[in-house]
């Protein structure tokens, strides 16, 4: 069974929040807000978000596609999750 | 001899070797590159670029951005490269700092960097490429103005020892970079002791992993053009993705790699590493910062057989102390290794108290003297005052700033900095340069950066701020505020609120509480 979107890219969420972002109201983290682009996360922060997406999500992330393409946005992140788990 | 005669001379000994490497798969012999370098050089010539002038360079890497520095050092002018990645603010402020001749970019940088130099009052003429590397953007860029007005063959230069060859750019603690300049002689000397230490063959193929704003990029681009060997461009984002680095160290059979310490620690965390061989590699060379010694043990256990270097050095001196390590590291073993002798073209001196010579096992201040040791700071002469020492008899020093102590094996080891300057990811970082950036958000009232060491990532950048509505500001708002003023590796790691920051009893911000505030879990963050 696959989870939808919406739960997953609330599962991105919090994670973000609670390991980048601590005390930041969760609401200023929208779908849309760029992360890799402007520093939110760097490329430690990212490896570490791409470390626990194949955990939690049980995919593989290859080296192409670890980018700021599939993974500036909550959105981008979760429609790339999605697609891994079709 | 000019910088520039190494490549020439290796041009003509090795004239089908491939110079230059690109992972897309172009590729450039040294006859093609010196061809190249040459119509480059008639170009500039003809704009007007004469000996002595700067010429900007605003490129992503590529065989082009090699073969415009070539181009201009064959002018006898100097070069001043800058950071593709960083906000174009800070570039156009670098190029309006040494008023550069002319800016070599390419079409996708151009407006934004134009827009910057009007507001800035700079009035530098822009060359665009347009393309996708490979040496053919320059190739067409060439033709295309070669069709409006030829350039005819103008001669290489022979710039003097004291000639200046580039101008490398880094922070600066008023909230401005500040401009190293280094000459023809500064640049040889290095490349020299590179060729005696490391033995490079026509055979050997280099990473050039560091940007070109970077010191690191004096080795990676000179010192195999001096030897007929190849030059493997890593371009700026494979350069940030262990899983693709990994993979092409290995199909590139590259034989010496070097890079900051950063990047060898992400390949051995998430490389995976385990799925290719590296028999190809001779030497592993790392500068920059200092190697957490879980990563070291790592990648060691993991590439066994190559040789293993840390180079020690400022941008000021390039590497002025080198440290070969043992083939294997302790188990037992937490503190980080030496940064080793100085190297042969060098002298130094470890000072305390002003002008004192401290005893073997004492801490004191590394002083630099040689032929590599920069010109001085671009316009700054009281920066230039202040970091070097006149010895008299002994002669001019340079004042590194870090703190070192000499073991009894002759070594010297790194214990930390006079000032507030630190390594990020390799980078050269003024904590003075990051507070600037604050202050000028309008909510921000006081802010100060501190550095604390963190035992997995080297080092841990922690911005203290009192704002002015008492309220904390979204992290995702400062992080991209930070993002247009600033290179995003100076970005803090952590930010900390208080309602007003610790003051000394002269009432300046108390950055020692800080710095032991910062030590306790960050629950006191409003």
């Amino acid at each position: 069974m696959t989870a939808d979107t919406e739960s997953i890219r609330a599962k991105i969420k919090e994670f973000i929040l609670k390991q980048f972002l601590p005390g930041e109201d969760p609401n200023a983290l929208t779908e849309s807000t760029p992360l890799i682009t402007t520093g939110i996360l760097d490329s430690l922060a990212t490896l570490k978000l791409i470390t626990y997406l194949e955990e939690e999500f049980n995919i593989r992330v290859e080296a192409h596609e670890a980018d700021a393409e599939n993974l500036n946005t909550l959105a981008d992140i979760a429609r790339f999750v999605s697609s891994k788990l079709e | 001899m000019a910088l520039h005669r190494y490549f020439i001379e290796a041009a003509s000994r090795y004239p089908g070797n491939v110079a230059i490497r690109e992972p897309s798969g172009a590729s450039i012999t040294y006859r093609d590159l010196d061809e190249l370098t040459d119509r480059m050089r008639d170009r500039l010539v003809r704009i007007g670029v004469a000996p002595g002038d700067r010429v900007g360079v605003y490129l992503h890497k590529s065989i082009d951005s090699v073969a415009s520095i070539l181009g201009i050092l064959k002018c006898g002018a100097a070069y001043v490269p800058v950071d593709p990645m960083a906000p174009p603010s800070r570039n156009a402020y670098i190029f309006k700092d040494c008023s550069v001749r002319t800016i070599v970019t390419e079409v996708s940088l151009a407006p934004a960097l134009g827009r910057e130099l009007n507001e800035q009052g700079a009035d530098a003429p822009l060359l665009a490429l347009q393309g996708d590397g490979g040496g053919g953007s320059l190739r067409a860029w060439l033709a295309q103005e070669d069709a409006l007005a030829p350039a005819p063959p103008a001669r290489t230069v022979e710039s003097r020892p004291d000639d200046l060859a580039y101008i490398l750019y880094t922070s600066g603690s008023t909230g401005r970079p500040k401009g190293v300049m280094l000459s023809h002689r500064n640049a040889q000397r290095f490349v020299d002791w590179c060729s005696d230490t490391f033995k490079p063959l026509p055979q050997d193929r280099f990473s050039s992993h560091a940007p070109f704003h970077f010191d690191l990029s004096i080795l990676d681009i000179y010192v195999p053009l001096k030897h007929g060997a190849t030059l493997v461009l890593i371009p700026e984002d494979i350069g940030k993705e262990p899983l693709a680095l990994a993979g092409l160290i290995a199909s590139e059979k590259l034989t010496v790699w070097y890079s900051t310490p950063s990047i060898l620690s992400l390949l051995t965390q998430y490389g995976k590493m385990e799925s290719y061989g590296y028999s190809s590699l001779r030497l592993v060379l790392f500068a920059g910062e200092v190697f957490p010694i879980v990563h070291l043990r790592a990648l060691k256990e993991r590439l066994p057989h190559p040789r293993y270097f840390n180079l020690y050095g400022p941008t000021e001196t390039n590497v002025c102390t080198f440290y070969e390590l043992p083939p294997a590291v302790g188990h037992d073993r937490t503190e980080p290794y030496p940064i080793g002798i100085v190297c042969s073209h060098y002298r130094g001196l470890i000072v305390a108290a002003g002008t004192n010579e401290v005893e073997k096992g004492m801490e004191g201040e590394l002083l630099i003297q040689g032929d590599g040791v920069m010109q001085g700071y671009w316009n700054l002469p009281e920066q230039n005052e202040r970091v070097f020492l006149d010895l008299g008899e002994r002669g001019r020093c340079y004042r590194t700033g870090d703190l070192v102590v000499e073991q009894l094996d002759g070594n010297l080891k790194f214990i930390g900095r006079r000032d507030r300057m630190v390594k990020k990811r390799g980078y050269r970082v003024e904590l003075g340069e990051i507070e600037a950036c604050l202050y000028r958000h309008p909510n921000v009232r006081e802010a100060a950066v501190v550095a604390l060491p963190d035992e997995r990532e080297g080092i841990k950048v922690i911005a203290h701020i009192a704002t002015r509505n008492q309220e904390r500001i979204s992290l995702i708002e400062l992080k991209q505020f930070c993002s247009h003023h600033l290179p995003l590796y100076f970005i803090p790691d952590l930010f900390q609120f208080h309602p007003m920051l610790p003051k000394t009893s002269t009432d300046k911000i108390d950055y020692q509480r800080l710095q032991t505030q910062a030590k306790a879990p960050p629950g006191g963050q409003l």
